[in-house]
């Protein structure tokens, strides 16, 4: 497997793009991350997008995106795995180019949510989760993270309070994102004041629908020709693990297994521990899920994630920085793109472009997408050099 | 709405029929076939008792399309006494909030109606407090 960089990032904010088509924001992304790095197209596009199928009526997004950005003729697929499809698409653009199938790729993540109504996008989001035992019960997704984070409020005796400090902190870093859905800071009172959407997630746990998209251009860190002075971020693991569908078929519903898996397998591909990571990018989808995913990632025992945010460990100057640019819950969860709004981000910290919440000199930075209540856990590492 | 998807579940929602594994002896719901514990075959029909005991729950404020006309409305992760975990609504709580801990039994009841007057009635399994 060759080495692989990543040479070119592009973004939009994530908002209410009222004005803008899903292939519009998606070649907004793609064309900004091209002329980052100075190339014209690449061999082969990789969009990960979770429901334009029914948000938007519109499928086969590899040709429709390669179309729109001038890429005809480029090799070109859609790529699904729910809230996880960005980071799913950046794992396949990574294993065309690592094995020497093509020497360019470009991952785009876009989700374009307000076509449709907010009814139906609860419909459609809930097609994460098991369609015959769970959605049809009538459970949001929302209402599956609920019963996650009912569960472990009751056997680890912490207060919904308790995971206040993540939100404050992803909202304090958002508001230095020009990206980001939300960027105003956010105190405890106000968490506390916030409306129940489904016990004990009330809205300042859950992170906000938007449309948006990301982009991200890979090629062989052989041909790169490094200028003195400049940074270059290389991938140095890429692992992906599925548990099951249902959260009820978990052996233990309150534990990230997959990420867990996912993790563990990115340590040793990248010869690392927990303590050498810089920045963490974690799937802040709702606070619990913050709490596990530090937990799943060596960051903090079972059941002691809250005590991260409690005592500021996450903060951009703490032990573990995550949400550096907003996180989920401020820059915005448009699902499909997530992912790679996650890369991006920690790509800018490693080259050191965060700006007012830029993480002191991190050599590595983790992104860490996931799919489902937790059936498919993308981790990938990055090396800045 | 499928209506040969739900057909197809009739079983196991008016029924709660799961499996049990010839091999470790584990109980299974919903059917999968393959053992979930020892991973091998298992086909074997198996009904359960209806039985169990709320494992987690919540109340939901905003429901998805078809169920608005509910809210709010109590949602658990019932754990069966047979072992398995199923996700399910919680029904005739009357003035009793759930709980964790508290002893449910399954009552088939409607699950939700098209608003289409000549749509679907679909049925299927809730959970409620077992009456003493």
């Amino acid at each position: 497997m060759r080495e692989v960089a990543v040479i070119g990032i592009g973004q939009t904010r994530v908002e209410e793009h009222w004005d803008k088509s899903l292939r519009e924001i998606a070649g907004e992304a793609v064309l900004l991350a091209l002329q980052e790095c100075g190339l014209e197209q690449a061999e082969s596009l990789y969009v990960g997008n979770m429901m334009s199928g029914s948000a938007n009526r519109q499928q086969h997004l590899g040709s429709y995106i390669a179309d729109w950005v001038g890429m005809r003729y480029t090799e070109g697929y859609h790529i699904e795995a729910a809230c996880s499809s960005g980071a799913a698409a950046f794992r396949s653009a990574l294993m065309a180019v690592a094995s020497g199938s093509v020497d360019s790729a470009i991952a785009v993540g876009v989700e374009k949510m307000t076509d449709s109504p907010g009814g139906e996008i609860t419909t459609q989001l809930a097609t994460a989760a098991d369609a015959d035992w769970e959605a049809d019960m009538g459970l949001s997704f929302v209402a599956i993270n609920a019963l996650i984070m009912q569960r472990y409020l009751h056997e680890y005796h912490w207060s919904k309070d308790d995971f206040a400090g993540f939100s404050i902190n992803a909202h304090a870093n958002g508001a230095h994102n020009p990206f980001a859905r939300f960027q105003e800071p956010i105190n405890k009172a106000g968490y506390q004041k916030a409306p129940m959407i489904a016990e004990p997630i009330n809205l300042l746990d859950a992170s906000p629908m938007g449309d948006g998209a990301a982009a991200a251009v890979l090629i062989p860190l052989d041909n790169i020709r490094k200028q003195a002075g400049q940074k270059l971020v290389k991938v140095v693991a890429s692992t992906a693990a599925t548990d099951t569908i249902a959260a009820h078929s978990r052996k233990n519903p309150i534990w990230l297994s997959a990420a867990e898996k996912s993790v563990k397998q990115a340590y040793n591909q990248a010869g690392i521990s927990p303590n050498d990571i810089g920045v963490f990018e974690l799937h802040d989808a709702f606070t619990i899920m913050a709490a596990l995913s530090l937990e799943a990632c060596g960051f903090a025992e079972p059941g002691q994630g809250p005590r991260a945010a409690i005592e500021e460990q996450i903060c951009p100057k703490g032990r573990i920085p995550i949400s550096t640019r907003g996180g989920l819950k401020a820059r915005g969860h448009p699902v499909g793109a997530t992912g790679m709004y996650q890369i991006v981000e920690v790509v800018q910290q490693l080259r050191g472009e965060a700006g007012e919440t830029q993480v002191e000199r991190p050599v590595y930075g983790m992104s860490q997408n996931i799919g489902g209540s937790g059936s498919n856990i993308i981790t990938h590492i990055f090396k800045s050099e | 709405m499928e209506i040969p998807r739900h057909w197809r579940l009739k079983k196991q929602r008016y029924g709660l029929v799961g499996e049990v594994c010839p091999h470790c002896d584990a109980k299974i719901f919903p059917p999968r076939d393959v053992c979930p514990h020892c991973g091998g075959e298992a086909k074997t029909a198996f009904n359960f008792s209806g039985r169990g005991e709320v494992y987690s729950y919540t109340v939901m404020h905003d429901a998805p399309a078809g169920f608005d006309q509910n809210t709010p409305y109590a949602v658990a992760l019932v754990k069966l006494e047979e072992g398995p975990v199923v996700t399910a609504q919680l029904t005739d709580l009357g003035e009793e909030q759930p709980r964790i801990g508290m002893p449910v039994e399954m009552v088939t009841r409607k699950i939700r109606e098209d608003a289409n007057e000549r749509g679907m009635l679909i049925y299927g399994y809730k959970f409620r407090p077992v009456l003493r």
